[in-house]
């Protein structure tokens, strides 16, 4: 009798074990399905190949590419503040700060992490972007550089408790060794633990860009959302994330619009699939050390 | 250019990691003291237990606190036991092999997937095919699905810390496996669980872009009776007061901001400080 209520139990933990890979095959599945149909009826090649997207002239046109540029200038904007930032935030944590000091700034870290991007996107409306405006004299204070700033902050905990945990996890004699040829502290800490922690900080990047690439809420309140081809940072954008959630809401149900935007989201899907995978290869490595 | 001397250097990238361990701080602390300096004159009983009223320009934000409790709890009630057992399963019971691995791919890609892109795939999931409508439990399982990686993460890292000479002793005196699991590791990996499930709790509370086609409401005039009903939700509320009614009062934007902000925060906040406790009383 206790054998067979054993024997429900464990297969019920082993459906639970295995449904993440359900729900990722559902959400692929569900993207796909939709996508295609958009595909087949509007055509790949127009889709990627034009840089128009009017998803309500006649006749709707709907090409990415404008957006993907516009998710790709803030990406790279966000990445070049918050990598150098976040490397070094985490190096301090993990080399320089003293014990007590460490923990209360690993917990600063999580609370940044846990703040709303809502809440993050409205502080950068109401607050940076005019100060964007103001100090680089532009004619709007939302742009593609305030979606960086913004972006840079929120990609920060990802970056620093990544690579702290990959700086920490170097094996404490590297250092003692360089430490006795008599090199600095410095010497050692950047020819041979950054070294050593390498795979695991490049995985936190690929994290943190993962995490830029998919946030909508912000992105969508601070960038201004002008769907075109960009000139340079300082102008208004519109990702593919904000595509998705400014327009779904307009878009009547099973139309070429509203598979469109599945089709955006079948690309994001594949994008952050990619990004992740390439993360848990360099995070994998890191630990086989 | 003439080499610095190995002395200067080690000074100079002091303090330069000091710098951006300070800049890396300022942001958040700002944002803090922001929405508590103009958002504080906004909060009384009033606001947080009244519906609003004026084309929500006036009036209290009861129903939108109310949908995102309604919302965070159904999710967490779905996600916790399904990713405790996905733990147990891949912690207790799984093999070093190809199946072990995909699921383990399949969590980091859950964890990494475009918050709006599981909006939509609510969206076609639980509101049209299976025919929910936009409604408290659409978002919730949405929002389920989204933060069980985090559960099965934390919970995982709780389970392994449970030392294996507690299993091998159970084992020895002829204790089965799930008994020794029900009674031995999943008491004491409980607190990690938990500190993990509040840490998803906040984290899920703040998400706006998974709610949008799937549960919220721009406006109700009623609290939800059922989980079948759509309902107004904190985030959200804030997002649609911030960018869509013109000439909102800027005290009542705050003040929104400021309650999401408190919830979310301190959730974490206790969390973080929970853990903190329980590492430091672990009897191993």
């Amino acid at each position: 009798m206790k054998k067979t209520k054993d024997k429900i139990i464990e297969k019920i933990i082993f459906i639970c074990g295995i449904l993440s890979i359900i729900f990722v095959a559902l959400i692929f599945g569900f993207l796909f399905k939709e996508g295609i149909e958009f595909f087949r009826d509007f055509g790949l090649k127009n889709f990627l190949g034009s840089a128009v997207w009017r998803p309500t002239s006649v006749p709707p046109q709907f090409g990415i590419l404008s957006l993907i540029a516009g998710s790709v200038l803030v990406t790279v904007g966000a990445c070049i503040i918050a990598v150098p930032l976040g490397i070094a935030a985490a190096l301090y944590i993990s080399e320089l700060a003293p014990k007590a000091i460490r923990d209360i700034l690993k917990s600063l870290v999580e609370l940044m992490a846990a703040v709303p991007s809502v809440v993050i996107g409205f502080v950068g409306m109401v607050i940076v972007a005019p100060y964007v405006r103001i100090i680089l004299n532009l004619p709007t204070g939302l742009t593609a550089f305030t979606g960086s700033l913004v972006l840079a902050f929120m990609a920060m905990p990802t970056i620093i408790t990544i690579s702290e945990d990959a700086i920490r996890s170097v094996p404490k004699q590297y250092k003692d060794g360089a430490l006795a040829l008599g090199a600095t502290n410095w010497q050692a800490i950047r020819r041979v633990v950054l070294m050593a922690a390498m795979p695991g900080i490049i995985a936190a990047i690929m994290l943190g860009i993962g995490r830029v690439i998919g946030e909508t809420m912000a992105v969508m309140m601070v960038t201004g959302n002008a769907a075109h081809i960009p000139h340079s940072i300082f102008e208004p954008v519109r990702t593919m994330t904000a595509t998705i959630a400014a327009e779904m809401g307009e878009t009547v149900r099973e139309s070429l619009h509203y598979r469109s935007l599945f089709a955006i989201g079948l690309i994001l899907f594949l994008i952050t699939f990619i990004v992740n995978f390439v993360a848990d290869l360099f995070s994998g490595r890191s630990k086989n050390q | 250019m003439k080499k610095l001397s190995p002395k200067l250097s080690q000074k100079l990238a002091v303090s330069l990691l000091t710098v951006a361990m300070i800049i890396t701080l300022i942001p958040v602390s700002a944002i803090i003291f922001i929405i508590v300096k103009n958002g504080i004159s906004a909060i009384s009983w009033e606001f947080l237990f009244s519906m609003p009223t004026q084309g929500m320009r006036a009036g209290g934000i009861f129903p939108a606190i109310v949908g995102t409790i309604a919302i965070v709890s159904c999710s967490i009630a779905t996600a916790l036991p399904i990713g405790v057992c996905a733990a147990i399963y891949l912690n207790e019971y799984a093999r070093d092999n190809l199946l072990t691995r995909i699921i383990k791919l399949a969590i980091v890609n859950l964890a990494g997937i475009p918050s709006v892109v599981y909006g939509l795939f609510g969206l076609g999931i639980f509101v049209m095919f299976l025919g929910f409508g936009v409604s408290i439990i659409a978002g919730a399982l949405t929002l389920a699905i989204m933060e069980l990686p985090v559960i099965i993460t934390t919970a995982r890292s709780a389970l392994s810390n449970v030392p294996n000479s507690f299993r091998e002793a159970s084992l020895a005196l002829g204790v089965s496996r799930w008994q020794t699991i029900r009674h031995i590791v999943l008491p004491n990996a409980l607190p990690g669980i938990l500190t993990g499930a509040i840490l998803s709790i906040a984290r899920v509370a703040g998400e706006t872009a998974p709610i949008l086609f799937t549960a919220a409401a721009f406006y109700t005039p009623n609290l939800p009776h059922s989980v079948f009903d759509q309902v107004m939700a904190l985030p959200y509320h804030l997002f649609i007061i911030s960018t869509q009614i013109p000439n909102m009062p800027k005290n009542i934007i705050f003040g929104t901001a400021l309650v999401l902000l408190v919830m979310v925060l301190s959730m974490s906040l206790i969390a973080i400080i929970a853990r903190i406790i329980f590492r430091k009383r672990r009897k191993w």
